[in-house]
């Protein structure tokens, strides 16, 4: 528990200074009101709109802990938006609707996977394939228009209240609940860690790495389908356009400055959504502040490059190789096989 | 004299790589440089192309003192190398590869019709009849060898360095190859050729330099001296020192006789790795696996494990077929594989020893049944206390661990697992000598436990003294099998010699 | 002579332009104009010579997901300084590729420098890039300079009343540019050594870390140039503009036959990639009909057709070595 704490302390005092730095600015940051039998508030108001990101960091976690990525997220959640709402508005009901929706999350899952476990392309031009494909999909889906539907129980996924707490806030933090409990009550986490930090000697130890990875991305869409549900529900419509645009992005960001390595391997997933929550922070505190939103963006780029270099263990080898050049050494460490030993 | 390298020593923090080597070479000979892992050949081609500083010593080239700081220094001054793994690009053309960074230019753009004609004036004399336009990568190995020694000739011209240039080619292949070298020798380069195939230095070379944990053994006209001679020389061994294994192992091998067979493996084999052979193992057994480097040890293991699926052949126990094709159908088989390079196939460095050792158990029971974390826990600590593997905790990440240590760790992660068979190559390799008498002695123990283990090792007389029967490999062939009174060192310097002791010869390597 | 294989995947890329040329001609004969291909060259301007930078990008084995900002960032720029001063545009121009030319030198830098994966540090400059347009302005700023009219109105008519535009050809241009860096330069054999394997390149004598500044420079110049183009063509600077131009860029260039992890390709192929792009938005605007929808699937397709492509080619060459 102790090490747990410590592994996300970065995010957590990263979190409080963002949040002390805007209520300096914006006093009422912290403030928290109950109306109307709902809270509402600057801070309910991060969670809530810090889900899509969040849900996504989720399963980009588990993509990059085996050294992958998924660009695809953003559209997979128009896609299974779409697919949510044109099942709504044909009068499937929301039960069924809310199972088309996350079965095509798992679908476009299991594509992205297959291309990189079985027919062995990278992840990166993998998903890139679906990401820039998706969206004519989902356009496919809606005809190109906004579909929007009317059904109270739908809408209430993305803009209803169970126990004055906006339901999309619990959402995301049941779906991160479950999967770190799947991973860590379970075996799985330790098994996509092996195989993100060492594939080959992952496969002499008997891991099966083909359907680990299939299974990751197939998180990932899931994560991703569910994101695209509450997306569709809060403004009641799927916008095949502009549901979950550059949103991957975002996930990769949050992922990134939740200290994970893109080189794969650790992963914690309670980092990753507080660093969905840092960005969400970010976006709403410079807009409570009075500053113009234009700053959101470099200040992101700032963020990108500070937990690169802090967190990159590239950068200490990066220190050593200058010091080394500095002394005009040129031999690389003997190798391990034919140098003496 | 053309080459010429007085005292030359370089060491690393621990060990000395060379200690004041000399070596010679003359203008218009092929000098082969032998030696097995750790004699210091690389070290000493590493100090020759300017890869490594050297801590003491000359290095006279046309008789001026050289000290290249860098491979295209070394280019410059006159020295080329070919390494195994062609160091070209395979998806730029023949052409870019030989010309490349002299591209003849015109207007400061790249002259391509003139490229092509350097390229194919620099390949004339090879005889080699290729398309230069065409993508490097589009040719066999073969092919990029002899355009790999075509660009090291045309840049440096004086000395030509081959290190292990024939190791993925077929025979005939090889015979080009030679063809060229030949061809390059009486043109009157110096050639220095590494190889660990003792026929093939026997076939092309002149004389032969033999290194030794970092020293030079001798130096001798390839003529004047014969197979065993020349292995005894690289093993350091003289054969009538070589104490007797004698007859505890006798007695030893009655029982062995008389034991059940667990596993039978036939005509297990895949073109270019190993010819295909049989293996009986028996139940407590230790098989030991001898060869030189590239003969074919490692590549039976991996056949045997399913890292690399076998073309031909078949396994089967006492209830029939056994299916080994992958490493999960031999571990749920009941094998075990303890890789040779431990850092890319042995170890997990980011996880903890504890996460590393419980691995392979967890893989075999399935994600969904999670070891109990205090069995995990105990599980490590057993392992830890029972190999004596040294790290603060069982917590500690395993690439922090000293290589002894992380063998150690991988070993506990099969023992574990409780192999029937289990395999184990090069398990003493890179640590240090008290651990090698504690994995000896575990290895005993397993047997003990009824355990089969099959081990490969370089160190004869770990082998002989850990092994029941020991197989000697030559040229990717099972070339002999050693019993009872057989398991000595002598006789596995004998058989990979080929010295005909028995009819064993008939596989005799044809090359 | 057979034909060499390193030319497939830009024969397959000049055979699938000139067969959906054909497709389209079949059944709309006008789309066989003068007008319509300057058309074609004047709509795509912008994104043939951002191509070019990618595509040497690519060729290394990197990627720039900067490029659609910094195309943004120009159009901005310049607009804003034109607002704002009295300079010539040209010497605005000067300033401006400067810019992004060290802009794209600075992600080079960092990218061998620290080691970093090429996609997260332009992932950065992409929202440095978009962040320094919108604190410049968040509005559209048009830009009225007869300079700028006069680039916008050189055309050369092309027999049959075609439109050759000042930006279609400076896109040709770059494109020919671009080509003899990669196929006829030292650096450009650098290039595509780098992309065949780093390791590799060093010992035949690359410098890895100055060819890898001068690949992203050459990309941020060219981003820049398109940043010109754009703004030419559009006639305003808007930074919420060419926001994706990047991911539209890296597709141009795979169905141009380049692949995506490095080491081969055409810089040829590119423009055939960008024309074959363009061609499908063409005929859905010509179709009438058809949604815009169908262009994303087509492309998604034609990327997928590409890197499978290309992943045959390399087991059939890996299984003849």
């Amino acid at each position: 528990m102790k090490r747990a704490l410590r592994r996300v302390l970065p995010q957590i005092v990263t979190l409080a200074i963002l949040m002390a730095l805007t209520s300096v600015f914006f006093p009422q940051f912290l403030a928290v009101d109950y109306q109307g039998g709902r809270l509402s508030g600057p801070v309910v108001d991060v969670l809530k709109r810090g889900a899509p990101v969040a849900l996504l960091a989720v399963g980009m976690t588990l993509v990059i802990a085996t050294r992958g990525i998924d660009l695809s997220v953003g559209t997979v959640m128009a896609i299974t938006g779409a697919a949510g709402a044109w099942a709504i508005a044909s009068g499937w009901g929301v039960g069924p609707a809310l199972l088309l929706a996350l079965a095509t999350g798992l679908v476009c899952g299991l594509w992205n996977g297959c291309l990189v476990a079985i027919i062995g392309i990278q992840p990166i031009v993998a998903t890139l394939i679906l990401m820039t494909s998706g969206r004519g999909i989902a356009q496919l889906i809606t005809e190109g228009r906004i579909l929007t539907f009317n059904d109270p129980a739908f809408s209430w996924l993305g803009s209803g209240s169970l126990a004055a707490v906006p339901v999309p806030i619990f959402i995301w933090v049941l779906t991160a609940i479950a999967f770190a409990a799947l991973m860590r009550r379970t075996a799985l986490g330790l098994l996509v860690e092996a195989i993100g930090i060492n594939r080959s000697a992952s496969a002499l130890a008997g891991i099966n790495a083909k359907v680990l990875l299939i299974a990751v991305y197939m998180a990932s869409g899931l994560c991703a389908a569910l994101a695209g549900i509450i997306a569709t529900a809060d403004i009641r419509g799927a916008d095949a356009n502009n549901a979950g645009l550059w949103l991957e992005l975002d996930a990769i960001l949050a992922v990134v400055i939740g200290g994970n390595s893109l080189l794969g391997g650790r992963f914690s997933i309670a980092a990753s959504v507080l660093g969905a929550m840092i960005i969400q922070t970010i976006d709403t505190g410079i807009l409570l502040s009075g500053f113009p939103s234009e700053y959101n963006l470099v200040i992101k780029a700032g963020l990108v490059l500070t937990v690169l270099v802090v967190q990159s263990p590239n950068m200490a080898r990066h220190w050593f190789l200058l010091r080394r050049r500095a002394q005009r050494l040129r031999e690389p460490a003997p190798v391990e096989g034919s140098a003496p030993r | 004299m053309l080459l010429s390298i007085r005292s030359l020593s370089k060491a690393f923090p621990g060990t000395k790589a060379l200690d004041a080597v000399d070596f010679d070479l003359e203008a218009g000979e092929v000098h082969a440089l032998l030696g097995e892992n750790g004699a210091g050949k690389s070290t000493l081609i590493k100090c020759l192309t300017g890869a490594y500083r050297r801590d003491a010593g000359e290095i006279w080239l046309d008789g001026a003192q050289i000290s290249p700081e860098s491979t295209s220094q070394a280019q410059d001054l006159g020295i080329g190398t070919v390494y195994q793994e062609v160091n070209l690009l395979p998806n730029l053309t023949v052409a870019q590869n030989l010309t490349f960074g002299r591209e003849p230019r015109r207007f400061g753009m790249i002259d391509g019709r003139a490229q092509t004609r350097m390229a194919e004036e620099m390949l004339r004399g090879y005889g080699l009849e290729i398309d230069v336009s065409r993508d490097l990568g589009f040719y066999s190995v073969a092919v990029q060898q002899v355009v790999a020694i075509a660009r090291a000739v045309a840049l440096s011209g004086k000395v030509l360095i081959l290190d292990e240039p024939t190791a993925s080619l077929d025979a005939a292949e090889v015979r080009m190859l030679f063809d060229v070298v030949r061809g390059l020798r009486d043109k009157g380069l110096g050639i220095v050729f590494v190889s660990h195939f003792l026929d093939q230095v026997f076939e092309i070379c002149d004389r032969l330099t033999v290194l030794r944990n970092g020293r030079k053994i001798t130096t001798e006209r390839v003529a004047e001296l014969n197979r065993l001679q020349l292995i005894e020389h690289m093993l350091g061994r003289e054969l009538e020192d070589v104490t007797e294994h004698g007859a505890a192992k006798g007695s030893g091998d009655d029982q062995a006789q008389s034991r059940a067979e667990i596993l039978h493996f036939e005509k297990i084999g895949r073109p270019g790795l190993v010819e295909p052979f049989d293996l009986s193992v028996r139940e407590g057994e230790v098989i030991g696996l001898a060869g030189l480097l590239g003969s074919g040890r490692t590549e039976s293991a991996e056949l045997l494990f399913g890292v690399r699926s076998p073309a031909t052949g078949s396994a089967r126990d006492a209830e029939g077929a056994v299916a080994h094709g992958t490493p999960r159908e031999a571990i749920r088989s009941g094998f075990g594989f303890a890789p040779e390079d431990r850092k890319t196939d042995g170890i997990i460095a980011d996880l903890s020893v504890r996460e590393n050792i419980i691995l392979a158990l967890q893989a075999r029971r399935g994600w969904t049944r999670p070891i109990p974390r205090a069995e995990q826990n105990r599980l490590a600590q057993k392992y830890i206390d029972r190999l004596d593997i040294r790290t603060s905790d069982a917590e500690k990440a395993i690439g922090d661990l000293s290589g002894g240590n992380q063998q150690k760790v991988v070993l506990a992660r099969w023992l574990a697992m409780n192999p029937r068979f289990l395999i184990l190559d090069e398990p003493t390799r890179g640590i240090d000598v008290g651990a090698h008498a504690e994995i000896l002695r575990l290895i005993r123990e397993l047997t003990e436990a009824g355990m089969s283990v099959l081990v490969i090792s370089s160190e004869f007389d770990e082998l002989v003294a850990a092994s029941d029967r020991i197989i000697v490999l030559r040229d990717r062939r099972h070339v002999r099998e050693l019993t009872g009174s057989e398991v000595a060192a002598d006789e596995i310097v004998r058989a990979i010699a080929g010295r005909p002791a028995e009819p064993a010869t008939t596989m005799e390597a044809t090359r | 002579m057979s034909v060499n294989p390193r030319l497939y995947p830009l024969l397959a890329t000049i055979g699938i332009f000139i067969a959906a040329y054909i497709v389209c001609w079949l059944q709309f004969p006008y789309m066989l104009s003068t007008r319509v291909a300057g058309n074609l060259l004047t709509d795509n301007a912008y994104l043939g010579i951002v191509a070019v930078g990618m595509t040497l990008v690519i060729l290394s084995g990197g990627i720039d997901l900067s490029v659609g900002s910094v195309i943004a960032f120009s159009g901005v720029f310049i607009a804003v300084v034109l607002r704002e001063t009295g300079l010539h545009p040209l010497i605005v121009f000067a300033m401006l590729l400067s810019i992004t030319t060290a802009f794209g030198a600075a992600m080079g830098g960092i990218i061998h420098g620290l080691a970093m994966p090429p996609f997260i540090v332009t992932l950065a400059g992409m929202f440095l890039a978009r962040g320094a347009s919108y604190m410049l302005t968040i509005d559209s700023v048009p830009i009225s300079d007869p300079f700028y009219e006069a680039l916008k109105d050189a055309y050369w008519l092309m027999p049959g009343k075609g439109r050759l535009t000042f930006i279609g050809i400076l896109m040709l241009l770059s494109v020919a540019v671009g080509a003899l860096i990669a196929h006829r330069t030292r650096f450009g054999a650098s290039v595509f050594a780098i992309g065949g394997g780093e390791h590799t390149a060093r010992l035949m004598g690359v410098r890895v870390g100055p060819v890898t500044v001068g690949i992203y420079a050459f990309s941020g110049f060219m981003a820049g140039l398109s940043g010109i183009v754009f703004s030419i063509y559009t006639g305003s600077g808007y930074p919420l503009a060419t926001v994706g131009a990047e991911l539209t860029a890296i597709a141009a260039v795979v169905i141009g036959g380049t692949l995506l992890t490095g080491g081969a390709g055409y810089m040829v192929g590119t423009l055939f990639g960008v024309l074959t792009m363009g061609l499908i938005q063409t005929y859905i605007v010509f179709d009438g009909s058809l949604s815009s929808w169908w262009a994303k699937i087509v492309i998604g397709v034609l990327l997928l057709l590409f890197i499978l492509l290309q992943r045959g080619l390399l087991r059939v060459t890996a299984l003849r070595a």
